[in-house]
């Protein structure tokens, strides 16, 4: 196992769509009929915040580095892998970032630098990281939560979004 | 790429969502789960739902409050649309909470017209008309059925109706299902070719434990909470019976017990135990193939020679007087004393090491960890052994090899002890009598291929992936059936009356007509004639025991997939349209013996046959268990609850043989070498041994798998796992197709580099819809026709390079790296 235990900064929650709902809630629950009530309309997707997880000068090859994304709550880490995989961002397209929680039992996640896999000290579920998060073994239903990425021109990695349910969560951005 | 649901986010059940016990229809183990239904329109809140706590929170490992996108669907309740969460019980004893990669996909593997999942289900009867299989009714197409049926059995005898037939609890089967397909075939009828779900033959896979006097499921799981040494033998447990290993096995080695490993290969269930126990307390003896009794005969020889047996026990459980029931043609292998036994298979540790190519060093070990007292006291082992050994070389002697070391150490109806198969499916058998099906049991699959039978009755069964010789036996059972096609599309324009002509005039030309009863279109079902179509557990009701008898309901939530019915009303159906037919020919003492099957519902199957043996269980009981339901055999009700029996034998008598004085019987289990035809010579021709196995991912043969995305996408061809020297030979990397053939027929999969793997020796799937290991073994069969799937031996060449498809698939290491 080899675990950096650095946190990044994890950039400005954004949870402005959860309070939008409640605003408009309760404005209709003051209007008299026969007026229609009207309540704002719904996003159909969950809004993901924006965060920066680090930059591409921090990071080195096959060194995992601690994140959280969406939120302080859902731990995850970034790594360059060192060699271009499918998804993977930066100028050698090999960043990549995926949540940490099993999505078996939710336990944390060790990664392996040997073979760039994620493992399960609770029941021994793996996951590769070389292959966006698919369970090589385990006892998970889903691949793992993989952490959409984002480079700007400056170096810095932006999280934009989330492919799976994080374990432990009914909406991957928290509902408050 | 690899697969991803882009779920973020999921319905939160309501307060009053509906909850209904489930025990998973899958494994042998049948951890307990909840279904919780609701209205289509209708949610929980993160402050207001089901469990009580705060859901807009992130909640903690191991929560019991919050299900993953696969325990989630939209289907049917009372005609409505419902959701539906299936989610594990963290109050069950069995699994506390925790689901297998296959339990846990219970939600998304039902039929769902809204989600679109398992639209191959079968949702009406289909018949084979103007050249292909058209839908019907329920009576027009029992009405063919019933009619070819009477007048085969009629102008012949039953003996020309062959039956393919599960006999499990679990997903098909059940008590209800088990009970009515025995009623129609051994009561109302008395028919002896049939076979079971995955062997060709009825027959039990564990003659010698039963003729010993242990029945096979003796034990509770917690027997490994409380004991000193696990041993198991032939199995994989991590990955086929996955909570009983994290559950109970895993504790049982925290608690310091030892493990010892009987399996040519390394599986994930080694590498898990190193990883708990730590490597100094795991043992595993990669023995060569099919060597497992001459370990041990040896393992008894030497507890028996260092004075390590249970002496007390031998005196006063097991039978004295040397032979108590010869050899002959139904005992491969005599039984009686110790000390007759030890003398018929007595083996020092240097020649087993020989045979076995493991050290004795080791065979020493494993006999001071299995029985070496400890702190002056008897040490504790529970022994379980599955399919490497009762599909594995001279079943009935290796099985009895096994128990014998298990009663000279007294390992059995104590704390902490136990000699048990692991188990496949749950159980669920409850039937008439089958003596009349006779030991040995007819060899039906051969019969078939002979051109025995005339009408073949499938009861979820597919021979086409569980059976052995299968390349010939797919290619005559199909011959077969297509005559018959034929015989229909040349008379489609004639009354019904002449279309039955037609097929018997067919079948008395050598042909087949095939009814199937199944839940899809399995892969022998391309042959049916008529298709009926089932149901599984929870869209009935359905009870069953696990690997520790633990009998529960599961209870029904949704409807039936389209026109489907339980096996138990489609047996019902058949007896009614043969005793009515039977009627029309003027049978009528014949039409008499299909009364009795006026059910309305499963539970009147269940009280028509479990509920007549054991009248203290009812539905309503079982459902007040819940589950943790009750552990069989049920001895009474007292205070509102059913009473079980927590582990067999207690009382140190032994009467699964049926003996009068309950004395445990020792097998004289002489080791002979390969047992089956063609197996000694099929190994010396070819260069590698094709073994086969299971894999978590996977239940059973796939039937329902084969249409989960999730689990197609980790697996786009079935793996063969391969060490990288053969793979440099062969000349190929991972993911490349290669062909596995020899003289019994061909298969094929894909590579998979495995370090673990020892050269020369492959291991495949077994039940592949995609890669028929069956292919590739020959008929070989033992003196009980049980088949020996583990042993195949051929060669391999490339079909071809990695295709496009496992562009998205990881080829790494299965086993954990911490």
């Amino acid at each position: 196992m080899s675990r950096c235990d650095k946190l990044v900064d994890v950039g400005r929650r954004q949870f402005l769509r959860g309070s939008a709902f409640v605003a408009a809630g309760a404005a209709t629950a003051t209007i008299v009929a026969p007026v229609p009530a009207r309540a704002a309309p719904g996003l159909a997707l969950v809004d993901y915040p924006s965060t920066k997880l680090g930059n591409v000068k921090d990071l080195k090859a096959n060194e995992p580095m601690d994140i959280a994304y969406p939120d302080e709550g859902s731990p995850g880490v970034l790594l360059k892998l060192g060699s271009a995989v499918e998804g993977g961002v930066g100028p050698d397209s090999d960043i990549v970032a995926f949540s940490v929680l099993c999505p078996h039992k939710g336990w944390q996640l060790a990664y392996n630098t040997a073979d760039k896999s994620l493992n399960c000290p609770g029941h021994f579920s793996r996951f590769d990281c070389e292959n966006g998060g698919q369970q090589i073994w385990g006892h998970a239903t889903n691949n793992l939560p993989q952490f959409q990425l984002r480079v700007d021109e400056k170096g810095d990695i932006f999280a934009d979004g989330v492919d799976e349910l994080i374990y432990g969560r009914y909406s991957n951005v928290l509902a408050g | 790429m690899t697969y991803k649901r882009q779920v973020n986010r999921l319905p939160i059940v309501p307060a009053d969502a509906k909850e209904h016990n489930v025990t998973c229809h899958y494994c042998i183990v049948g951890c307990g789960y909840k279904a919780y239904t609701w209205p289509i329109n209708r949610q929980g809140t993160p402050s207001s739902n089901k469990f009580g706590v705060d859901l807009g929170q992130q909640q903690d490992m191991e929560t019991p409050n919050w299900y993953a996108p696969s325990m989630y669907n939209v289907v049917r309740q009372d005609g409505k649309d419902v959701h539906l969460v299936v989610m594990p019980d963290h109050d069950c004893v069995v699994n506390s909470g925790l689901g297998s990669i296959r339990g846990a996909r219970m939600a998304e593997n039902r039929p769902s017209r809204t989600t679109g999942t398992q639209q191959q289900r079968l949702s009406d009867p289909l018949v084979w008309r103007n050249g292909t299989m058209q839908p019907t009714s329920w009576d027009d197409a029992l009405d063919l059925v019933a009619r070819v049926t009477a007048r085969v059995i009629t102008q012949g005898s039953e003996d020309d109706l062959v039956v393919s037939m599960f006999d499990h609890g679990g997903s098909a089967g059940g008590y209800e299902n088990t009970w009515a397909t025995g009623k129609l075939y051994f009561e109302s009828m008395k028919v002896k070719n049939c076979r079971i779900h995955n062997r060709p033959a009825y027959n039990s896979e564990v003659h010698s434990t039963r003729d010993m006097g242990v029945d096979e499921l003796n034990y509770a799981y917690k027997d490994y909470e409380m004991t000193d040494t696990i041993m198991v033998v032939g199995a994989n447990p991590l990955e086929t019976q996955t909570n009983l290993f994290l559950n109970h096995m895993v504790p049982g080695m925290r608690n310091g017990a030892r493990f010892i490993m009987v399996d040519p290969r390394r599986s994930v269930t080694v590498n898990a135990a190193e990883q708990v126990a730590g490597a100094e307390n795991v043992l595993h003896l990669a023995i060569k193939p099919g060597t497992d009794l001459a370990l041990f005969n040896a393992l008894l020889t030497e507890i028996v020679d260092k004075g390590w047996v249970d002496k007390d026990f031998i005196a006063n459980s097991t039978f004295k007087e040397g032979v108590a029931q010869a050899q002959d043609a139904a005992h491969p292998a005599a039984l009686g004393s110790l000390e007759y036994a030890l003398e018929a298979c007595r083996m020092s540790a240097d020649q087993a090491a020989e045979i076995c190519g493991v050290s004795a060093d080791d065979i020493r070990k494993a006999a001071a960890w299995i029985a070496e007292p400890k702190d002056g006291k008897r040490r504790r082992c529970v022994t379980a052994y599955e399919k490497g050994i009762i599909w594995g070389n001279d079943n009935y002697r290796t099985i009895g090899g096994l128990v014998n070391i298990a009663l000279a150490t007294g390992n059995i109806g104590r704390e902490g002890a136990g000699v048990c198969r692991l188990g496949g499916h749950q159980e669920g058998y409850f039937r008439p009598s089958d003596a009349h099906v006779g030991r040995p049991a007819a060899y039906v699959d051969q019969l078939l291929i002979g051109g025995g039978g005339k009408v073949h009755h499938i009861w979820a069964n597919d021979h086409y992936k569980t059976t052995l010789n299968a390349a010939k036996f797919k290619r005559v059972h199909k011959r077969r059936a297509d005559m018959v096609k034929d015989a229909m599309e040349a008379a489609a324009s004639g009354t019904r009356e002449q279309i039955v002509d037609a097929i018997v005039s067919a079948l008395n030309a050598g042909g087949l007509f095939v009814v199937d009863v199944d839940i899809i279109r399995s892969q022998i079902g391309q042959n049916a004639h008529v298709l009926l179509p089932a149901v599984e557990a929870n869209e009935m009701n359905l009870t069953s025991m696990n690997g520790e008898r633990r009998l529960r309901l599961s209870e029904k939530y949704m409807d039936p997939y389209g026109n489907s019915k339980p096996d138990c009303l489609i047996a019902a159906g058949i007896a009614q349209n043969m005793e009515r037919v039977l009627r029309e020919m003027g049978q009528n003492d014949y039409a008499d013996k299909f009364k009795g099957y006026d059910w309305k519902t499963e539970e009147d199957a269940f009280m028509d046959g479990y509920n007549k043996g054991n009248p203290e269980v009812t539905y309503e009981r079982l459902r007040a268990m819940g589950n943790n339901g009750v552990q069989e055999p049920v001895t009474g009700f007292a205070d509102g609850k059913l009473v079980g029996t927590e582990r067999l034998y207690t009382d140190g008598r032994f009467t699964r043989h049926g003996r009068e004085d309950g004395k445990a019987l020792f097998c004289a289990s002489t080791w002979r070498g390969w047992q089956a035809p063609g197996k000694e010579a099929e190994m010396a021709k070819y260069k590698y041994w094709i073994n086969n196995g299971r894999a978590n991912i996977f239940w059973q043969n796939q039937f329902l798998d084969q249409a989960n995305d999730f689990v197609q996408d980790r697996y786009p061809f079935p793996f063969i796992e391969m060490n990288p020297e053969d793979m440099a030979e062969l000349g190929v990397s991972a993911g490349a197709l290669v062909e596995i053939y020899n003289d019994n027929g061909a298969t094929q999969g894909m590579v998979y580099p495995t370090d673990t793997a020892r050269k020369g020796e492959v291991m495949m799937l077994f039940g592949s819809p995609a890669g028929s290991q069956g292919n590739v073994i020959n008929p070989g069969v033992n003196e009980l026709v049980l088949p020996d799937y583990k042993h195949s031996w051929g060669n391999i060449r490339k079909i071809a390079d990695a295709p496009a498809t496992v562009k998205g698939t990881s080829f790494k290491s299965k086993e954990y790296k911490a």
